[in-house]
């Protein structure tokens, strides 16, 4: 674990963040900083340690399936940016 | 002053017909339109909209309702604008919400309703709860009431200034590292993190999903109970939250905190503690043992390890996220020539700078070759946080520690070095990671300037009665709840 194999320019590109020359440069070396604090967790023998993605023991927690009321579809496109015939607009996707 | 109360002297006051809830919200208006232009605590707030409220209650006040029956009756509560509140807007405090309003509220928001109080209001915070400062709002930095040169903490720093200004009875934040802790520490008020699970998320904003929870600013450990209580419970919306019965937190507080064992974990009284917090907080211990209790040494070994991991799970969950801010339901949205470039751009431009760096941290600690090496690992030391707590509790009732290292810090200070920023959580973070209870409660003051110390107590999970006792018992051995910031601006 270290900050060597990392590239601001690439994984803003994954994040789909358009960051400015100025954004790159400072986030290169902030990111590289606290990526250099981060690595202190090596420093532990983790070996036969269980991961917690959740710190609560629920499992499966499920409904039945039954069709319930839901945001009327005016309320849900209320907040739209851009919208034709009650659909969302968006620049072509396929030429 | 009428502001000044809180919800319990309120309501006593409501019943016997002395005020009506009208007075109520008007005299929070007032104190709003006194003092919030130095204060800064609210982004906006709709006048009309909460008289129309108070109308309603006063309505059922006069056909004979009880806060029996309506617990937060006639109470005016401000919310933090991560919460969705039907009707109203809803920005997370960032740009790239656009002119976004909720059409939905939240549980809590239900839950509030339902018990009578009136919610209004939306108060600043951190960009999308990401900060200690409040600092990072796009719209502007709130002010601690206690000295308007300094940070009122964050991320919850708009929630927690309002009611130290008694500007709102009592306020809703979020904590996911410490956003209701730490800002009620740094403003001299009561501020609670639930259990992870206590409390349905349901229209919450997320940042980290297996983090985040909503609680409670008052100012005083009895209205804590009450708005717990209130919000507290199962939600069929939420699949994260537990079907545990909700105790009646209020009925706890009998003041008796006699043979409860109170663990002092040697590990948070570091170096980097300023000696007004050290002194304060070693005061308050002496006196918990004044009333009865045992304080027992305690070591939470990895203690140190917490930040690290935090800031890698957090951003993580948070890349995740905020993935959904893409400009194409809701918000703001900058155009572009494909969709790529609609969201790379709407997003470079709608996200503010630490947003920006906590979802590149996060999307890198999860890509693919380094997902191992620091989210996983991050993971199992949570594990190993989570067990450092597990066996504490199996000696002691409950965990006291300094809330935050130092009193609040001058606005600017600590804003150009993210990493000196994340350090100032160090005491609150280990909570979310093990999903623990915790509540911060004034303990004394800074003495030049005089500025806001808090007592933090850790619960083991569902154990909010036990700290929310230890707290009241405290507190009502002491007069720093009844002390107020000289708001002469």
């Amino acid at each position: 674990m270290s900050a060597q194999g990392f590239d601001v320019k690439y994984v803003a590109h994954l994040a789909r963040l358009a960051l400015t020359p100025e954004e790159e440069q400072k986030f290169q070396a902030q990111l590289g900083n606290i990526l250099g604090y981060i690595a202190k967790l090596n420093e532990l023998d983790v070996s036969g340690v269980e991961p917690t993605a959740h710190a609560v023991p629920l499992v499966n927690v499920t409904r039945t399936d039954e069709v319930r009321p839901s945001l009327p579809h005016e309320e849900a496109m209320r907040n739209a940016p851009s919208q034709v015939n009650g659909l969302f607009q968006v620049p072509k996707i396929v030429e | 002053m009428l502001n000044q109360l809180t919800i319990s002297e309120l309501q006593k006051r409501l019943v016997t017909r002395e005020i009506t809830a009208r007075d109520a919200v008007q005299s929070c208006l007032a104190q709003i339109k006194r003092v919030d232009g130095s204060i800064k605590a609210f982004l906006s707030y709709d006048e009309a909209d909460a008289l129309r409220q108070a109308e309603d209650v006063d309505k059922l006040i006069a056909s004979g309702a009880t806060a029996e029956r309506y617990p937060l009756l006639g109470a005016p509560i401000a919310i933090k604008d991560v919460l969705a509140v039907k009707g109203h807007p809803l920005n997370c405090a960032s740009k790239i919400l656009g002119n976004f309003v909720s059409p939905y509220d939240a549980t809590v928001i239900q839950k509030l309703r339902g018990a009578g109080a009136i919610v209004f209001g939306r108060l600043n915070m951190d960009e999308f709860a990401m900060g200690s400062s409040t600092e990072n709002s796009a719209f502007f930095t709130t002010r601690n009431p206690w000295d308007t040169s300094r940070i009122p903490g964050g991320s919850s720093g708009g929630s927690a200034a309002a009611v130290a200004a008694d500007e709102c009875f009592a306020s809703l934040g979020s904590d996911t590292g410490g956003s209701i802790r730490q800002p009620a520490a740094l403003c001299g008020c009561v501020g609670l993190k639930p259990t992870y699970g206590r409390v349905s998320r349901y229209g919450l904003v997320a940042f980290a999903s297996s983090l985040d929870q909503i609680g409670p600013f008052t100012k005083d450990v009895r209205d804590s109970a009450l708005l717990l209580r209130a919000i507290s419970g199962h939600d069929d919306k939420d699949s994260t939250s537990i079907p545990e019965a909700v105790p009646d937190y209020g009925a706890a507080l009998d003041g008796n905190i006699r043979g409860l064992k109170i663990g002092l974990p040697k590990e948070y009284f570091i170096p980097g503690l300023s000696k007004d917090v050290s002194d304060a907080v070693n005061a308050a211990v002496k006196q918990l043992q004044e009333l009865g209790a045992k304080i027992v040494e305690i070591s939470l070994p990895h203690t140190d390890y917490a930040a690290a991991a935090y800031y890698i799970i957090a951003p993580a969950e948070a890349s995740a996220n905020l993935a959904r801010f893409d400009g194409v339901r809701y918000g703001a949205r900058v155009n572009g020539a494909d969709p790529l470039e609609l969201y790379s751009k709407t997003r470079g431009q709608g996200f503010g700078a630490e947003v920006k760096r906590r979802i590149i941290l996060g999307t890198y600690v999860l890509s693919s070759g380094y997902y191992d090496a620091f989210y996983l690992r991050a993971q199992k030391v949570r594990t190993l946080i989570r067990q450092d707590f597990t066996k504490a509790f199996e000696k002691v009732d409950a965990i006291v520690t300094p809330t935050t290292p130092t009193p609040a810090f001058k606005i600017g200070e600590k804003s150009d070095d993210p990493m000196q920023m994340y350090l100032s959580d160090i005491f609150t973070i280990s909570c979310n990671l093990a999903g623990n209870c915790g509540v911060s409660l004034p303990c004394g003051f800074s003495t030049n300037p005089k500025l806001p110390i808090g007592l933090q107590l850790l619960g083991k999970p569902f154990g909010e009665a036990t700290i929310l006792k230890i707290a009241h018992a405290y507190e009502q051995s002491t007069d720093w709840h009844k002390q107020k910031p000289n708001l002469s601006f």
